[in-house]
């Protein structure tokens, strides 16, 4: 029994800390904020050059074959920074769909050849999102259609822009045909899929809100050990500190929620639906009160534009509902605590 | 990350459930707050030691069994998990004794904690004084060394010293300079509490249980082998330790675990009534999510622990975390049970015994106890974060 990450895996987080805190510094998210496509051609290549979209693809077809405990920690950082690109949707949630078709399937090998070299984005629906993130500027799209599984490509397809409050997220309503030429699973195996993309999908959601929590923590820690009133820091008031080590609070205990989400998907375990909904519930309460507390500390200043925290907050407020809102994994986890006979309550953390 | 217990470890845990199904007591215990029901609780430490299951991660040279931490998670699962007894002397077994592993000379060692094993001492706790409260550094109680070196004086208040009149000793801090002020100059005293010139005098708390008390202390001599770690060094030896025991050993996950058990239990009994109120769905689904979150943080904990790591003042999350998700499931409880809540255990129509009652209270007094999560918020703002005081 160790609950802990290994050291390479520590180690990998911190490198791709270094290399974002350089690559994805706020000025550039306001430029790209700035832009028609909102994307940025050259962040996403050398996101590619980094490896980073090679993480999760299998290593015969070119990738690192890292899992999703992994992935829990490298969510994190892109939340952290914000980044201005839907890396994790072609890199965990499509390559996690991908690699999970049967192995020989015609098209398998080649996109994720694709993905870990780089040279392709994939935008991916689900019927819990009313709208398909990133599907734009896509090359590929996997979409639904009721049970069955269809990769289409962008030319196929026609997409209406809906704009939303966070300028990184590009979220398109997509219209068109389903046909044998597409389908790539269907029934129990369609089925089989989605119900996985959309645990992968909310649990890679949860990382990235539980980095933004961090980032507006600190962000607001910043601010109230400079900021002065009544002749001092206005962070050595009680009331300002209470606010901030709720926060903290909340941070501490999402975190190893999320970890467990992600062993248990990663193990397919028989309870992973509830645990992916609670951590996708906790990491979503963290940055939801994160963003309240820091606007709040940081006063008027916070509901400005140009404090760089109204970035981390629009993130944080849109991406709570993405990959399934707060009912829908509620009802999960109710779901899984009142049926009859689960297995809860002391010494069933980690077996049934 | 390889979250599959050890051989070892499944071994253990089999043989903590399989003794607990055979000797578990067959009624609850009177409540350790009546002299009656301390010495019922004695009875069971004493069964517990003599299967060597009080202490179980201490050394089996001092009456303990020599468990890891992941043993001694899964030891509190089982126990908690069974709804066996509180632990009544655990102010000694968890905050004392883990402090005289660290700091106590090998003779002390030997002659305090096979007996706390086997609570064949029970210790209360000597830290608040009247005006020294979430301002412990207040302390103004004083043991004065003798001029021939051989013993302490000790003269003051302590008081909300838990089941202080049943117990047979007390730690705590005391003021050993008298010219000191603050965190300086204290010492860290163990006194039996039936020497010469102690007092000991109830206070009758919310459950109208003499729960806590005030000790007195009038010329009462205490030999030099009593302190603990060296002189007025008391705050350091009293903070060193403060940290891991209070955020996690004191509070295992498994009590709020099997807490949320039960009010999941409550629920579904009485989900036609409970369902009129929304929110108490809510608050249901949050006991279990908020205690799995424990958990997981303390395995999370353990496993860094075992790494080398040191817990600093995210312990004070713990206390915050436990004390107020404790209050809540109490709080739903009450709710769930709506004009039965108020019932004591004596009335004919009280529901389980007024346990959810009982619980209600005592969960009052967690955000207060240890440390008030005001001092604790302050803590994480300070030492977490860096805010400036």
């Amino acid at each position: 029994m160790d609950f802990t990450f290994t050291d390479d895996q520590l180690t990998f987080r911190e490198a791709v800390s270094r290399f974002l805190m350089v690559e994805a510094v706020p000025e550039m998210l306001r430029e790209i904020w700035e832009t028609d496509s909102g994307r940025s051609p050259e962040l996403r290549k050398s996101l590619a050059e980094q490896g980073l979209t090679a993480l999760s693809v299998p290593e015969d077809c070119g990738g690192l074959g890292m899992d999703d405990v992994a992935w829990a920690l490298m969510t994190q950082e892109l939340g952290y920074y914000a980044i201005p690109d839907s890396l994790a949707d072609a890199a965990y949630v499509a390559t996690g769909l991908l690699n999970a078709l049967p192995a020989g399937t015609a098209e398998r090998e080649a996109w994720l050849g694709r993905i870990a070299e780089g040279s392709i984005r994939i935008a991916v629906d689900h019927p819990v999102n009313p709208l398909v993130a990133d599907a734009n500027p896509a090359d590929l799209l996997l979409l639904a259609n009721g049970d069955e599984v269809h990769a289409v490509p962008r030319s196929a397809v026609k997409v209406d822009s809906n704009a939303s409050i966070d300028l990184s997220r590009r979220l398109g309503s997509v219209s068109w045909t389903p046909s044998a030429a597409t389908l790539l699973a269907e029934g129990e195996a369609g089925r089989a899929l989605w119900a996985q993309t959309l645990n992968r999908g909310a649990l890679s959601v949860a990382g990235q809100l539980l980095g933004l929590a961090q980032r507006m923590l600190d962000l607001s820690v910043d601010y109230v050990a400079q900021r002065k009133q009544f002749g001092k820091p206005i962070g050595s008031f009680q009331a300002v500190k209470h606010h901030l080590a709720d926060v903290a609070t909340q941070i501490e205990f999402a975190k190893p929620v999320l970890y467990r989400a992600a062993y248990a998907l990663a193990h397919q375990e028989a309870g992973v639906d509830a645990r992916v909904s609670h951590a996708k519930l906790a990491c979503g309460e963290a940055a939801w009160l994160a963003a309240r507390k820091g606007i709040q500390v940081h006063g008027a200043m916070g509901y400005t534009w140009e404090v760089d925290l109204q970035m981390f907050m629009k993130r944080a407020w849109a991406l709570d509902a993405s990959w399934g809102d707060r009912g829908l994994h509620k009802s999960r986890v109710a779901d899984a605590m009142l049926a009859d006979g689960a297995a809860l309550g002391p010494g069933h953390t980690f077996e049934e | 990350m390889d979250l599959a217990y050890t051989p070892r470890q499944k071994a253990f845990r089999e043989e903590v459930r399989a003794w607990l199904a055979a000797n578990l007591p067959a009624e609850p215990l009177l409540s350790y707050d009546t002299r009656e029901g301390f010495e019922q609780h004695r009875a069971w430490e004493r069964k517990l030691f003599d299967a060597r299951l009080s202490m179980v991660i201490w050394p089996e040279a001092l009456g303990g069994r020599g468990c890891d931490l992941i043993e001694w998670l899964s030891f509190e699962e089982e126990y908690y998990g069974a709804g066996a007894p509180m632990r009544v002397n655990q102010n000694g077994q968890l905050l004392l004794g883990p402090t005289l592993i660290e700091f106590g000379t090998e003779e002390q060692k030997a002659r305090f904690l096979p007996r706390m094993a086997a609570s064949e001492d029970m210790w209360a706790q000597g830290w608040s004084e009247p005006n020294a409260g979430s301002d412990m550094a207040a302390i103004t109680s004083k043991a004065i060394l003798s001029a021939d070196g051989s013993h302490y004086v000790i003269n003051g208040q302590k008081t909300w010293s838990t089941r202080a009149i049943f117990a047979d000793w007390l730690f705590g801090l005391f003021r050993s300079d008298p010219g000191s002020s603050r965190h300086h100059g204290l010492s860290y005293m163990a006194v039996p509490l039936d020497a010469a010139g102690v007092t000991i005098r109830p206070i009758q708390a919310l459950n109208g249980k003499q729960a806590f008390a005030e000790v007195f202390f009038d010329d009462v001599k205490v030999p030099v082998e009593n302190r603990i770690g060296d002189e007025g060094q008391g705050w350091h030896v009293a903070m060193a330790t403060a940290g891991f025991e209070r955020g996690l050993l004191l509070r295992s996950p498994a009590r709020f675990q099997y807490t949320a058990r039960k009010l999941i239990e409550l629920y579904k009994a009485n989900r036609a009534i409970a369902d009129r109120d929304p929110s108490i769905r809510d608050a249901v689904i949050e006991a279990w999510t908020g205690t799995e979150a424990y958990a997981l943080s303390a395995y999370h904990t353990v496993g860094r622990l075992a790494k080398g790591a040191r817990i600093g003042a995210e312990a004070s999350t713990n206390k915050i975390f436990w004390s107020e998700l404790d209050l809540k499931m109490h709080e739903t409880a009450m709710r769930i049970l709506g004009a039965r809540g108020e019932l004591t255990a004596d009335a004919p129509a009280a529901v389980d015994a007024a346990r959810w009652l009982d619980g209600f209270l005592f969960a009052q007094a967690g955000p207060i106890y240890a440390g008030t999560n005001e001092i604790q918020r302050n803590i994480i703002a300070e030492r977490m974060l860096g805010l400036p005081k």
